[in-house]
């Protein structure tokens, strides 16, 4: 084939490609968002879940869904964040650095399957925590950690050595260099890291199934002493997730209005996704930019 | 002894705080550490229990196509046959990339060498906010789309790899495609320029010269989705069909090692032979994404050497 013909035949396959991946991904998001939207109103967002009977809400799931994502990113954050300045500060180049890098490598990898059963075995059955937030905090805790100390570890080195050096010249330590210069550097990285990490904590099912647990006990909104057992804030009742709910009421079919619910579900999960995406962009730009005075 | 000699032999108050930070620091990477070294520990410890304790053998659970754990066979063995999800989940796992592989490979084309404006402005954002969607919503759509037209199509349930493929493709293309983009980037502006000065065209360069340039880095890009299609676990649950048979055609219900171990870990008594079979299931699933993981060092090796 002459190849000025071949560029063409190909520049319009290419076009095509593109033209279907937009086409796919333009009709999923609008499929969840037409679907759910309708679905979504004050009522749905705030009264409880219907086993047997349709006109259930999901506002114990989504409320359950917002505490496990707060303490897991409460256990989580300040282990990623020792962790990376560990990593981008201290570690030498050895063989126990590259050991270290790998292991962190495998569990950024491992499927979040695994991670839940090894939850499952340790948070529920051996410390006996049961199904409750605290384990599934724990377990998103360790799916989510190598991510994290990633992003950490990225974000300081992206902050030059004369910064360092100068913190060193006035006689700080590493220690407290790495506090009170490199870190305030790095914050919109970081930042916008644990804020992208949130989100998928927030919509992870597979590694909450068996330590969070699939139920979700009626809560009483006015008891916040966290020892009650109807208490919202106690760590040791079982909480069934938003994303855990979508899973449960589609695989058992129990629920007449499933396909609604999840529907709704569906779409304030994206919605959230969505929100969680746009923050972390939006709080980046403008912390770099109070940080930089630019 | 004088004051003088005493502060200068004493620590001091920076050294002190650098010796507290380090070792946070340290305690802080450790633990991530341990946490790896213990997931390894219990699960295989879990998982090896099986031909250990229960003294199955390990050919016959990875080739037997049986899988029912609390029935014994004519010969008294117990039926552990993990063949069907075996098949199940690396049939997924391929048929998904070989589709996400041409579209992910054409996507990342269009947008770093024939059009970078509409590639930012439109896939870029687009493909981000997909790697974010969680896999329930995309199990939801694949439950409540693809299952059923499927079943329009082919008739039978809708149920099984088909509709697994179709759910996992949409799932993993974003993340190939993104890491095809940064390979395809990652390509020196000159080979380019060599290559259009010689008087190739825009395709010719691109087949000819850039494509061979970040092969390595698109071979890892496709061996990332399929770790992440192969551990994939309640999108594929939802629409697989979780029948343990040996799938007979690409539309009749199928299982994974992902969905069997999550419709059945909480169904069995700890430390009874299904059980530990189950657990035999996930240290399979985690020696898989542990070959993955080698196999991207691999290539990047390999990558690195043909520089």
């Amino acid at each position: 084939m002459n190849p000025k013909i071949a560029d063409k035949v190909a520049t319009t396959v290419l076009y095509i490609i593109s033209g279907i991946i937009i086409i796919i991904l333009a009709s999923l998001l609008g499929y969840i968002l037409f679907q759910g939207v309708p679905h979504i109103s004050w009522h749905f967002l705030t009264s409880p879940a219907q086993s047997f009977e349709a006109g259930g809400g999901i506002g114990v799931q989504l409320f359950n869904s917002f505490y496990l994502l707060v303490l897991a990113m409460l256990i989580s954050t300040p282990i990623s964040l020792g962790a990376g300045i560990y990593l981008s500060e201290y570690a030498k180049k050895n063989w126990l650095t590259d050991a270290i890098r790998t292991s962190i490598e495998i569990l950024s990898s491992l499927p979040s399957v695994v991670v839940g059963l090894f939850g499952f075995l340790i948070f529920v059955l051996q410390f006996k925590f049961g199904f409750s937030i605290l384990s599934g905090a724990l377990a998103l805790t360790v799916f989510n950690l190598p991510l994290l100390t990633r992003n950490v570890e990225d974000s300081l080195r992206g902050v030059s050595d004369e910064q360092r050096e100068a913190g060193l010249a006035l006689g700080l330590s590493r220690w407290e260099t790495v506090l009170h210069v490199v870190i305030p550097e790095a914050l919109p990285g970081i930042i916008t890291g644990m804020i992208l990490g949130a989100g998928r904590v927030f919509g992870e099912a597979a590694a909450l199934i068996y330590t969070a647990g699939q139920s979700a006990p009626a809560l009483d909104f006015t008891n916040w002493n966290p020892a009650n057992i109807a208490s919202p804030l106690n760590p040791f009742r079982p909480a069934e997730t938003l994303a855990v709910h979508i899973w449960k009421i589609n695989s058992e079919g129990i629920q007449p209005d499933a396909v609604a619910v999840s529907a709704g579900a569906s779409a304030v999960l994206v919605i959230a996704v969505l929100i969680f995406n746009l923050s972390a962009r939006y709080f980046g730009n403008r912390l770099f930019k109070k940080m930089t005075a630019a | 002894m004088d004051p003088i000699r005493e502060a200068m032999l004493k620590k001091s108050h920076s050294a002190k705080l650098e010796r507290r930070g380090k070792t946070i620091s340290l305690v802080c990477i450790s633990l991530i550490v341990i946490v790896v070294v213990a997931i390894f520990f219990f699960v295989a410890s879990k998982g090896l229990a099986t031909f250990f304790q229960n003294k199955i053998n390990l050919w016959s659970f990875l080739t037997k196509s049986v899988w029912n754990p609390s029935m014994k066979d004519a010969h008294g063995n117990p039926e552990v046959g993990a063949l069907p999800m075996i098949v199940g989940s690396f049939g997924v796992t391929f048929l998904s990339a070989i589709i996400a592989t041409p579209f992910a490979v054409g996507a990342g084309i269009f947008m770093t060498e024939i059009s970078r404006k509409w590639g930012q402005k439109i896939l870029q954002p687009v493909i981000e906010l997909l790697v974010g969607i969680p896999s329930v919503v995309y199990g939801f759509i694949g439950l409540s789309v693809v299952v059923p037209f499927i079943r329009h199509i082919f008739g039978g349930t809708g149920f099984g790899i088909l509709a697994g493929t179709f759910v996992l493709f949409v799932m993993i293309l974003p993340t190939v495609t993104s890491m095809t983009v940064d390979a395809l980037k990652a390509v020196p502006r000159h080979y380019r320029e060599a290559s259009l000065a010689l008087g190739a065209t825009r395709w010719q360069t691109i087949y000819r010269v850039v494509l061979r340039a970040a092969i390595p880095g698109i071979l890892t890009g496709i061996v990332f989705g399929m770790a992440r299609a192969f551990g994939e676990a309640l999108a594929v649950q939802m629409v697989i069909g979780n029948a343990a048979l040996l799938p007979k055609n690409l539309v009749s219900p199928a299982s994974t090692l992902t969905s069997v171990l999550t419709s059945g870990i909480g169904n069995t008594v700890m430390g009874s032979l299904e059980n530990n079979a189950l657990w035999s299931l996930a240290l399979l699933l985690l020696l898989m994404s542990l070959a993955f993981n080698l196999l991207i060092r691999w290539i990047g090796k390999k990558g690195e050497l043909n520089k």
